[in-house]
């Protein structure tokens, strides 16, 4: 059933008059702030799945620069070299917005973009201090050259002999405790957020539609029993019903969190479902799907359902970035993703106590990437909602 | 009107009696055997016993939710597993603090919300309202969690403003020394949203006819907006509010847990990490008691407000 709501286009063909799905397809390409919000989501998806897949940000784990090295991002290195001349520090700044919104238009043309950027972002980070950049580009083998340089390295630490190779003592983004580089812990928390933003949204989805559509569609005495459960749910206040699971659920783990947090944010979607159904079940169309034999079930999901599916859709927007929410203040107070998983929030609790210290880089980038993501998902979701429904206004 | 609020006070008890099944539920049958979590790590097979036995956890699950039901309608939950406090203890100590910050936040957001969403809804489609509108939606995607630390570094660590944390004893101290950074950060995070949702209620007033007319009998705009649209999007803001009011009981448990607040909020988030069950169920439950009387009471706001609701 998700299938017409995950393929907006497929109502799009040759001669038919345009369909309600391509007319909303249209009147969102019309609207820039929709077209550029779509951008920023479209490339935040396609970062976090490379991620997923272990194109970027594989080595988030691994200790890459001395502990707390600072970030070159906004300011000059302290040793500027040919990479880092003002001028193109000066672009650096709004090189983050625009690649944001750049990169997912240049990936539906160049499949290894996000590669290339990748290097090129490596290269960046190294120029800072030595030249080994440009050995990885030309030499495969370099990462496992480098790595074992490393090993090498923290031998050599232990007799205070100088080494070839040090550990970096900057970072684009800067690096946390251990010398990690946090802009690989942000992308890697990006991708925990937004797998977990999107299950428990579809988790919550489903089974608020699913209830919502038989209570509203069978009525009766299902309506009672569903309203009473539906009753008891929102009356207790979401984020004690999500501490009080948590509580409970002694494992921690991705899937506990999609867990808590579906099992608990479906009934907005089931009162907007079963109102709509309430609506819907006495239509016409309804009523000759009665008369020539369609069944309940197929009354109810092949032929109100698509009619109602633009309310699910902007729902399920809605709650991804809800959810997104959630699991950041869940992850914070460590209710949420195991400890060896990197989230936004379990990123803002070690930032918490570095901000004493001075070093703010790890709550910056953890801050930036959230807000830019969940800026651009509720721009486009309110678009979505104008687009889908025009007589709202 | 005393038999409408009778009947729906004996509405809320089938909906009381389903959360009570559902957090009997989640803590008595999924969320498993306490007494190896009380008896900590050296233990034996008597003194779990005896702990099951003192907990009445080794009775039949029919006894067990009587024992519950009976806990709640007499308001005695027994103690705290980790500090041995009588739950309604905590309930009395730790209720105060809440409201401290919860009352004069509400009340601030409350005007401060409705003010400027009558300005911007009366400048619809400026570029003012629309710059409004952006700020609150960038203000909304920053996680709260952003802005009590950056808070609570710049303006009590940094410029010393106010204390870092903690909490004292007398009113006055508390209200305007302690509470005031809390409400302060709560207030800058509730307002975004507040204010779009405020947007919406009056936008959808001041399309209406009888602002026409208002106009048209030549009344001050202050008059129109502060008066008639305001008063006829009172309803849905009444909503809101109400839906809001049982929220001050869990307080904002994350600024709580910041600032070391003794409030019922941070007292949630200690019990989780402690698994402290007797304190959660009785929090939960008579929040979601607290919810059901504030929605009956929005009901009858209604009524006050706008003469043509029916209350049937």
């Amino acid at each position: 059933m998700t299938t017409a709501v995950m393929n907006p286009s497929a109502t799009t063909t040759g001669q038919r008059s345009p369909g309600l799905w391509s007319l909303a397809w249209r009147r969102l390409l019309a609207d820039k702030v929709a077209v550029i919000a779509l951008a920023v989501v479209v490339f935040f998806l396609l970062l976090s799945l490379a991620s997923f897949f272990g194109v970027v940000a594989k080595g988030w784990n691994r200790e890459v620069a001395i502990n707390y090295a600072p970030p070159t991002l906004f300011k000059d290195s302290n040793k500027p070299s040919a990479d880092l001349a003002p001028g193109k520090a000066a672009q650096s700044g709004p090189a983050i917005d625009g690649a944001v919104a750049k990169a997912p238009l240049d990936n539906d043309r160049d499949p290894l973009r996000d590669v290339i950027n990748e290097l090129k972002t490596q290269l960046g980070q190294s120029s800072g201090t030595e030249a080994a950049g440009d050995i990885k580009i030309v030499d495969p083998l370099a990462d496992v050259m480098a790595e074992l340089r490393k090993k090498l390295g923290r031998v050599g630490e232990e007799g205070a002999a100088a080494v070839d190779e040090k550990k970096l003592e900057s970072l684009q983004f800067g690096a946390d405790k251990w010398g990690r580089d946090v802009l690989q812990k942000v992308i890697q928390g990006s991708e925990t957020s937004i797998l977990v933003g999107f299950a428990a949204a579809i988790v919550a989805t489903l089974i608020g539609t699913f209830l919502g559509a038989l209570a509203g569609y069978f009525g009766g005495k299902t309506d009672d029993v569903l309203n009473w459960f539906y009753s008891i749910f929102s009356s207790i206040p979401y984020i004690l019903l999500v501490l009080a699971i948590a509580a409970v659920l002694k494992q921690k783990g991705i899937l506990t969190v999609v867990l808590i947090l579906g099992l608990t944010g479906w009934t907005s979607i089931f009162r907007l479902v079963r109102a709509e159904y309430l609506k819907h079940k006495a239509r016409d169309y309804v009523r000759a799907a009665n008369a020539i034999g369609a069944s309940n079930m197929r009354r109810m999901f092949v032929h109100i359902f698509p009619n109602i599916s633009h309310v699910v859709l902007v729902q399920l927007s809605l709650h991804v970035v809800l959810f997104i929410k959630s699991e950041v203040i869940l992850s914070f107070l460590g209710f949420g993703v195991p400890v060896d998983t990197v989230s936004w929030g379990s990123m803002l609790n070690e930032a918490q106590n570095e901000l004493i210290l001075g070093y703010w880089w790890q709550l910056a980038a953890a801050t930036a990437f959230m807000a830019i993501l969940v800026t651009a998902f509720s721009l486009f979701t309110d678009a979505l909602r104008d687009a889908l429904d025009p007589k709202l206004k | 009107m005393l038999a409408y609020i009778v009947r729906r006070l004996w509405q809320i008890i089938p909906t009381l009696l389903g959360v009570i099944l559902l957090i009997f539920f989640l803590f008595n049958v999924v969320g498993g055997d306490p007494a190896y979590l009380l008896a900590g790590k050296i233990s034996n097979p008597e003194q779990i016993a005896n702990i099951r036995k003192q907990l009445g956890i080794d009775e039949p699950y029919y006894v067990q939710l009587w024992i519950f039901v009976k806990q709640v309608v007499t308001f005695d939950f027994g103690s705290s597993w980790s500090t041995n406090e009588a739950v309604s203890s905590i309930f009395a100590t730790r209720l105060p603090a809440s409201l401290m910050i919860g009352i004069p936040l509400l009340i601030l957001e409350t005007v401060i919300a409705v003010v400027i969403a009558l300005g911007v809804a009366y400048l619809r489609g400026s570029f003012t309202d629309r710059a409004a509108m952006i700020t609150c939606t960038v203000a909304q995607s920053v996680s709260i969690l952003v802005y009590i630390i950056i808070f609570q570094y710049v303006l009590a660590y940094k410029f010393g403003w106010f204390p870092v944390q903690g909490w004292g004893n007398g009113f006055f101290e508390n209200l305007f020394k302690f509470a005031a950074l809390p409400i302060l950060i709560a207030l800058v995070v509730s307002l975004a949203p507040n204010i779009r949702l405020y947007r919406t209620f009056l936008l959808d007033e001041t399309n209406q006819d009888y602002v026409r007319t208002a106009r048209a009998k030549g009344l001050s705009e202050n008059r129109v907006m502060f008066v008639h649209v305001l008063r006829n999007a009172s309803i849905p803001i009444i909503t809101n509010l109400m839906i809001q009011l049982p929220g001050l009981l869990v307080g904002l448990f994350l600024i709580e847990r910041f600032f070391s607040v003794p409030g019922i909020g941070r007292e949630v988030i200690l019990a989780v990490e402690r698994s402290d069950f007797p304190v959660i169920k009785a929090i939960t439950v008579y929040v979601a008691l607290a919810t059901m009387l504030a929605n009956l009471a929005a009901d009858l706001l209604y009524k006050a407000v706008d003469p043509r609701v029916e209350l049937k």
